[in-house]
């Protein structure tokens, strides 16, 4: 018998019944819900006539629509008002635990889970939210949903899959300083494209992967969604179990020492066989910015923006042309020699403390870097989407580079701004917010994807709902990025920082 | 989901081509956090002289005389006859969810789009696909008769006019036992509720750190 692949042996484990077709009935372990995605499901549930089948695996957090300034007020939006309401009251009616708005642990959802030891390693995580794959860095099996298979979670415990095909990525050798995971998690999808994982489990694998933080490694997990794939995990080791330790949620005494004997084999076996491995030789990398209109299409920060000409297919070709011409960039510039007008810092992929205790360490790149940072007159707004109105004199954000890491660049003479004020907004958020058009979550117009982050035609200015929800999830974030010890450790660097891109990546 | 019997109905005649999502259920609607309660804004354009918008006592708006669903002979319809390519455009779902708030449980068509037409099976909707000569058929003999009543006899896989005319149809099988037994996806897991305890039971002796709350 061939050894198991980690998503094997989760799969396995978790495998209810399966049709001769490999329709299979997955059992889930752990549900989290938030208050944009999980209202229709409850209200179907009462129609139908039906009861959760086990509120003790479910978890709920409002994250999307609540305010981050001033909770005491109140939500004043009606539309995210009622939808925070709604899942008060489901919660209250089923008895399910709630992190509610005022609640000390509220947070994002994605870290409230692993920061609570809700997600635990071998775990089904399931949210109805795309980027769940966050979760797969413990050694879960995690992945997005959709509202009625939110429902179908809720009423059964379960829901019907297929089994995705077994995708390795191995990165050997240890990051260089200053090259972080997010820089890791690009040069991947900049190697495979962003329907590389498509149909498949990634599995992120290798010396430099593990020598990640945990932080790091959901970061990686994250973007798993942006390389195609539904789910992306990363095995079990030493930094997942210290990591567990002691969590809220997490087993303890006797329990815990069964579970983490347990956990130990949530590792791919030496002779498990992957339907496809790549390797990245991660000694090599330098951090990675993209230049286009996808994560696909990302250099490192030596290189010079591609040429659509020497592009391996006609479409490539067209796609590439479309973005530079959208970027308003020219082939062959130096990706250093590009002028920044705005900063965008904090973000959706990078918002864990490790990332956000990344400084500019980068010994080769930073004095350059900040160099044209402060020629392009940067404005800083850490944690919040940034831009100005226009007639300012620096005209609308045009600031498109997308330096996809924390830690690279240095914005002297940064502007912070307070909360809240009317400007335009530029498009980094979207992706937070793109998916089913619903409250709050106003699409730009144009097509999805393409569009984004054009600061200087088609900033999201009129979009009263989307900047609402954008800054508002940005200012989340903010809060649980710069919790307690955290803020204070992090309150220098906020002034000098780092982490500059658009999350039009994520 | 409720079970679909046999149905016995007026049909309300709608002569256009291509009703999209947005026509069946405008966007400014969809704001709403939940599946029912869509009924009045349905067709909410041609239903109304004026502009809806959500939380507007629809009530009190002026209706449009004209719109097939205004006049007092179509009231009660549960079956929809319509034209080619009905329910294009978005794929949303709240499209299915007005007409099944507003009673509808049958619509028959030349043809249908695609999303729709699989949102319908989902929500307990049975999409009709009859020729186009047969539809026309049915327009006119509806128009010409107020009381028009269609049987539509989903075992037996036909339409019969009062006149006793029957009109057979094709449908999945599957699809048509799920609308028989009124079974949607979670009807379908649960006959599976024996398999899912006893795999609980199993995974409380091997994992039981998992069924901590």
């Amino acid at each position: 018998m061939t050894g198991k692949t980690v998503y094997d042996k989760l799969w396995d484990a978790h495998r209810v019944r399966e049709d001769a077709d490999g329709t299979t009935l997955l059992y889930i372990d752990r549900h989290l819900i938030h208050e944009v995605t999980s209202p229709q499901a409850f209200e179907g549930l009462r129609l139908a006539g039906r009861r959760p089948w086990r509120t003790d695996s479910v978890l709920a957090v409002p994250d999307h629509n609540v305010p981050t300034t001033n909770r005491r007020g109140g939500i004043s939006d009606p539309v995210s008002r009622i939808q925070v309401e709604t899942l008060d009251s489901n919660c209250r009616e089923y008895g399910i635990e709630e992190f509610t708005m005022n609640d000390p642990r509220q947070g994002i959802v994605h870290v409230i889970g692993p920061e609570q030891g809700a997600t635990l390693p071998g775990m089904t995580v399931v949210c109805g939210d795309s980027h769940t794959s966050t979760h797969g860095a413990f050694g879960a099996l995690a992945f997005g949903i959709g509202t009625s298979e939110v429902e179908h979670v809720l009423a059964t415990q379960c829901l019907i899959q297929k089994k995705a095909k077994n995708l390795l990525i191995r990165a050997d050798g240890q990051l260089p300083p200053g090259v972080t995971a997010k820089d890791l998690v690009l040069a991947i999808i900049g190697r495979i494209g962003t329907a590389g994982g498509t149909g498949h489990t990634i599995e992120f694998g290798g010396e430099a992967v593990h020598s990640l933080s945990v932080e790091g490694r959901m970061t990686v997990c994250n973007m798993a969604i942006e390389a195609g794939a539904r789910a992306g995990l990363v095995s079990v080791d030493d930094a997942t179990i210290e990591y567990m330790h002691g969590r809220t949620f997490a087993p303890k005494g006797e329990m815990w020492e069964r579970a983490v004997a347990s956990w130990r084999d949530l590792v791919s076996d030496d002779d498990a066989v992957f339907d496809q491995t790549v390797v990245l030789d991660a000694a090599e990398l330098v951090p990675q910015v993209t230049w286009g209109t996808s994560p696909e299409m990302v250099v490192g920060i030596d290189a010079v923006v591609p040429d659509p000409a020497a592009a391996e297919s006609a479409v490539k070709r067209g796609g590439m042309e479309k973005a530079l011409a959208y970027m308003d960039l020219k082939p062959g510039t130096p990706i250093q020699a590009i002028k920044l007008d705005r900063v965008f810092i904090g973000s959706c992929t990078n918002r864990y403390r490790g990332s956000a205790r990344s400084r500019c360490r980068h010994p080769r790149w930073q004095g350059r870097v900040q160099h044209q940072a402060g020629a392009g007159g940067a404005g800083l707004r850490p944690g919040q989407a940034a831009g100005r109105g226009r007639g300012s004199g620096q005209g609308v954000p045009r600031g498109r580079i997308r330096m996809a890491r924390a830690g690279l660049l240095h914005v002297s003479g940064h502007e912070r701004r307070p909360a809240g004020a009317g400007r335009a907004l530029r498009l980094d958020l979207e992706p937070q917010l793109r998916g089913t058009p619903g409250p709050g979550r106003t699409h730009p117009p144009g097509q999805p994807g393409h569009g984004r982050g054009r600061g200087g035609a088609r900033p999201l200015r009129g979009y009263p709902s989307m900047i609402k929800s954008a800054t508002e999830y940005t200012e989340n974030t903010e809060n649980v990025l710069f919790s307690g010890a955290a803020r204070s450790a992090c309150a220098g660097r906020q002034q000098s920082v780092l982490s500059v891109y658009s999350v039009a990546l994520l | 989901m409720e079970k679909f019997e046999t149905l016995t109905a007026i049909a309300a005649p709608l002569d256009r081509s291509n009703v999209d999502t947005d026509a069946i259920i405008p966007k400014q609607f969809l704001k709403s956090i939940k599946r029912t309660g869509f009924g009045p804004n349905l067709f909410d354009e041609w239903r109304y002289l004026d502009h809806g918008e959500p939380g507007r006592d629809n009530s009190k708006r002026p209706l449009n005389p004209d719109f097939v669903l205004n006049q007092d002979r179509y009231q009660g319809a549960r079956i929809l006859l319509a034209r080619e390519n009905f329910g294009c455009g978005s794929s949303r779902e709240h499209a299915v969810w007005a007409l099944l708030d507003h009673g509808f449980r049958v619509v028959i068509a030349p043809s249908f789009a695609d999303i729709f037409f699989n949102n319908c099976f989902k929500n307990g909707i049975l999409p009709i696909v009859l020729p186009a000569e047969t539809v026309d058929q049915l327009f006119n003999e509806t128009e010409a008769q107020p009381g028009y009543e269609l049987t539509v006899d989903l075992a037996g896989q036909k339409v019969i006019t009062p006149n006793g005319v029957e009109f057979g149809f094709e449908i999945d099988p599957f699809r048509k036992h799920c609308l028989l037994e009124g079974l949607d996806d979670i009807g379908l897991t649960l006959q599976h509720a024996d398999e899912i305890r006893a795999y609980e039971e199993r995974r409380r002796q091997e994992a039981p750190w998992l069924f901590q709350s």
